[in-house]
């Protein structure tokens, strides 16, 4: 884009000279002994994508793209509950865009919308406490989703709402946290992840240390990541130095924004507010144990979920759908069997073809081009 | 008896002068729009004849018949004709209203089939209760924006619902146009080779609006760039017999003006995105809002597909009006892969170029 002023913090790291010249240095550093690289955040899938990374980098580094996507690991059950609780009467269910289009077992909640539920998009879990302040008369519900990135946002909005004794907001809390499911992805059998580039904005809020284990225990190498093309580009270069000098270890490339131990103030209202569930389901990839949040029994009266019936029903994926294994990095998005042809963005069966941090979306989105240029090379090739 | 006779005569004729004068001269007086001044009735023609004609520029006794009769008197000329409605929301942003927008959304459209507008309707649905006020102010905007534009408003129509049942005011407009001999615009005359043309920085209009909606709270000055675009359009025809055709990049923004071109012609569209321009508030505002400027709305410019060897003397026309100051060549046609947008990346990498799926911003024209 052209703009005479530029955009300070964001056009330094999208120079295309400085990008060529590591893609050039990961190219001659990688050699042909291929990499797999994890990327654990659905922002830094989106990044990759948007820029067209994948063109510029050597076939070598292939990048896997991990379950950080806040929207893409929701199961279905749940957003059933969050159907039952908009349909209510009285109740203004509010939550961020995404979250509108994603199916539950009988539509979206943009289907509800239409059929006359009270659903509206915030940008803010604050946003939809002033609309509780600005209708007393209704209830209003905030859908909260997201990793430890957007839960402190959630905690000092029901800070407020205590503060101010608000009895007409509550939030249906579906806060999840990010190691559990690192954890489960290195645990899974036929696991071929051999580094990762890790989660910048999670990382802001709890330090580097909850990533430790991986360095430790699983002797992978992780590398803590900002989102532009040049911090993941440089990110890459970390963990092949790490393998060229035979170490496993945990480093910051954000440092411009991570501090090691993290916002101390954001993790103390969190566990001022929330405390972990003993299990969860995640979209595709099953229950994890102590992975998400729920609401402190002293915030029970702000607790959607104590306030409204819910029928809390587990609900299968569909059977096409290969969202989990899209997630886990056993396949590529388009290796699905639904992926492009039953399942697009405009009708999309699985989360991960929902956000345009879902792996599926982005692929389907940007991505496509290089996947078509590369078939028809292929087949001019064979011609 | 004459006497009587006489005084009766002249109380009769102060009588049906005064009915005259009242008749001629119908006055608005009420703050609100109510019912009443949808049903047809005296309060109607208070409305009408009181704000909305004299708004115009015309009064009572020269206003509309049921139907205009326009004179057409070009010969091998043919009519462009086109309608659209318009519910943005705020009704006024920086850079404009809803009654500029009106007219100038009618007006492009009209200049993307290569016409001269001629007329256009204006249709208005208000909502019980809204401020005459409001109305007034709107209005003038309307006889301000068709004058600048050169096009008379010949024909209208107005309704009133109760209150709820609108948000405050819709308005329609329709337009017809002449196209001169000669001039045959579409996305199917699109070919492998071509160029494409962009008259100007893209995303102002969007953005302005949905930052004067209060829900955000960011500030920018960024103003929309609702202009009519007919005597651009004009130029480029006047410099190049080779332009396929034109589109305003809208709702859905050049993303999805460039996705029809690609489809209607089955070719595929290739953009260099370090070649478009969009000003550095507009980039900043969709940084934050997770926005990509070729999905956001203009009101003010135009893509051109034009044939390789007059794209430079088109740039040239389009350059010397001021709605083209910034015009650019942005990208080419290739045969494959049939019906995509591709963007080549400034990073040197590439992506596919979508319409959107969702709408993140509704009610933005």
């Amino acid at each position: 884009m052209t703009d005479p002023h530029g955009l300070r913090f964001v056009d330094e790291y999208r120079s295309p000279e400085l990008i060529r010249s590591a893609a050039d240095e990961i190219a001659r550093r990688v050699g042909d002994r291929p990499l797999k690289i994890m990327e654990v955040c659905g922002g830094h899938t989106h990044a990759i994508y948007k820029h067209g990374l994948e063109d510029i980098l050597p076939p070598s580094i292939e990048l896997v793209h991990g379950p950080g996507c806040p929207v893409c690991v929701i199961p279905m059950g749940r957003v059933d509950d969050a159907i039952a609780i908009a349909r209510q009467r009285d109740v203004i269910f509010t939550t961020f865009g995404d979250m509108m289009r994603v199916p539950s077992s009988r539509g979206s909640l943009l289907d509800v919308k239409a059929q006359g539920a009270d659903v509206r998009f915030v940008y803010s879990p604050l946003d939809a406490l002033k609309l509780a302040r600005q209708t007393p008369d209704r209830e209003v519900v905030f859908f909260a989703i997201g990793f430890e990135t957007t839960a402190p946002s959630t905690a000092a909005t029901l800070l407020r709402a205590r503060a101010e004794g608000l009895k007409n907001f509550s939030i249906f809390c579906n806060h999840v946290t990010i190691v559990p499911a690192i954890k489960a992805i290195l645990d899974s059998p036929g696991m071929q992840i051999e580094g990762f580039i890790g989660p910048g904005h999670v990382s802001t809020i709890i330090g580097m240390g909850p990533f430790e284990f991986i360095a430790a225990q699983y002797r992978r190498p992780i590398v803590i990541s900002g989102f532009e093309p040049l911090d993941i580009l440089q990110s890459i270069l970390m963990i092949l130095g790490q393998r060229e000098r035979g170490e496993v270890a945990v480093e910051n490339q954000y440092s411009r924004v991570v501090r090691s131990n993290g916002n101390r103030r954001a993790l103390e209202i969190i566990g001022e507010t929330m405390e972990l569930r003993p299990f969860f389901e995640w979209r595709g990839l099953g229950f994890i144990s102590y992975s998400a949040l729920k609401l402190r029994e002293e915030f029970a009266a702000w607790d959607a979920e104590r306030r409204f019936h819910v029928p809390g029903v587990r609900v299968t994926d569909p059977k096409a759908c290969q969202c989990g294994e899209v997630l886990k990095g056993v396949i590529k998005p388009w290796e699905c069997r639904v992926f492009g042809t039953a399942c697009t963005p405009d009708r999309p069966i699985g989360t991960c073809m929902v956000s345009p941090e879902g792996a599926c979306a982005a692929y389907f989105n940007y991505g496509r081009y290089s996947l078509v240029s590369r078939t028809h090379a292929r087949a001019r090739t064979a011609s | 008896m004459s006497t009587v006779n006489a005084a009766l005569r002249d109380q009769v004729d102060r009588m049906e002068r005064a009915r005259i004068r009242r008749r001629s001269r119908f006055v608005l007086t009420d703050e609100h729009v109510t019912l009443s001044h949808g049903s047809g009735g005296k309060a109607s023609r208070n409305l009408i004849d009181g704000l909305l004609l004299p708004a115009l520029g015309t009064t009572g006794h020269d206003g509309f018949e049921d139907a205009a009769v326009l004179p057409v008197a070009a010969a091998n000329s043919r009519l462009a004709f086109t309608t659209d409605s318009y519910v943005v929301s705020p009704l006024f942003f920086p850079g404009g209203d809803i009654g500029s927008l009106a007219v100038h959304g009618t007006v492009n459209d009209l200049a993307t089939a290569g016409a001269m507008p001629i007329a256009l309707s204006l249709g208005l649905i208000l909502e019980e209760g809204i401020e005459v006020e409001l109305l007034r102010r709107v209005m003038d905007s309307i006889r301000a924006a068709s004058a600048d534009a050169g096009v008379t408003i010949v024909t209208g129509d107005t309704k009133v619902v109760p209150r709820g049942k609108a948000d405050r005011l819709f308005i329609n407009t329709s337009g017809v146009g002449l196209v001169k001999p000669g001039v045959s615009l579409s996305a199917s005359h699109v070919r492998p080779g071509d160029r494409v043309l962009l008259s100007g920085s893209i995303g102002e209009h969007g953005i302005a609006v949905m930052l004067a909606r209060e829900a955000l709270d960011l500030e920018a000055d960024i103003r929309s760039d609702s202009r009519p675009l007919h005597h651009l359009a004009a130029a480029m025809l006047a410099a190049g017999s080779e332009i396929r055709c034109l589109k305003d990049p809208t709702r859905g923004g050049l993303a999805t003006s460039l996705n029809e071109i690609a489809h209607q012609a089955r070719v595929a569209i290739v953009i260099d995105e370090a070649k478009i321009p969009v000003r550095g508030e507009v980039r900043a505002a969709c940084e934050i809002l997770g926005l990509d400027p070729l999905h956001i709305a203009n009101e003010g410019k135009l893509v051109a597909v034009v044939a390789a060897e007059q794209a430079d003397a088109v740039l040239e026309a389009m350059r010397a009006t001021p709605p083209g100051r910034d015009a650019c060549v942005i990208g080419e046609v290739l045969e494959q892969p049939q019906e995509m947008v591709v963007v080549r990346t400034e990073a040197g990498g590439s992506r596919v170029l979508d319409m959107l799926a969702g709408d993140p911003l509704p009610r933005i024209c």
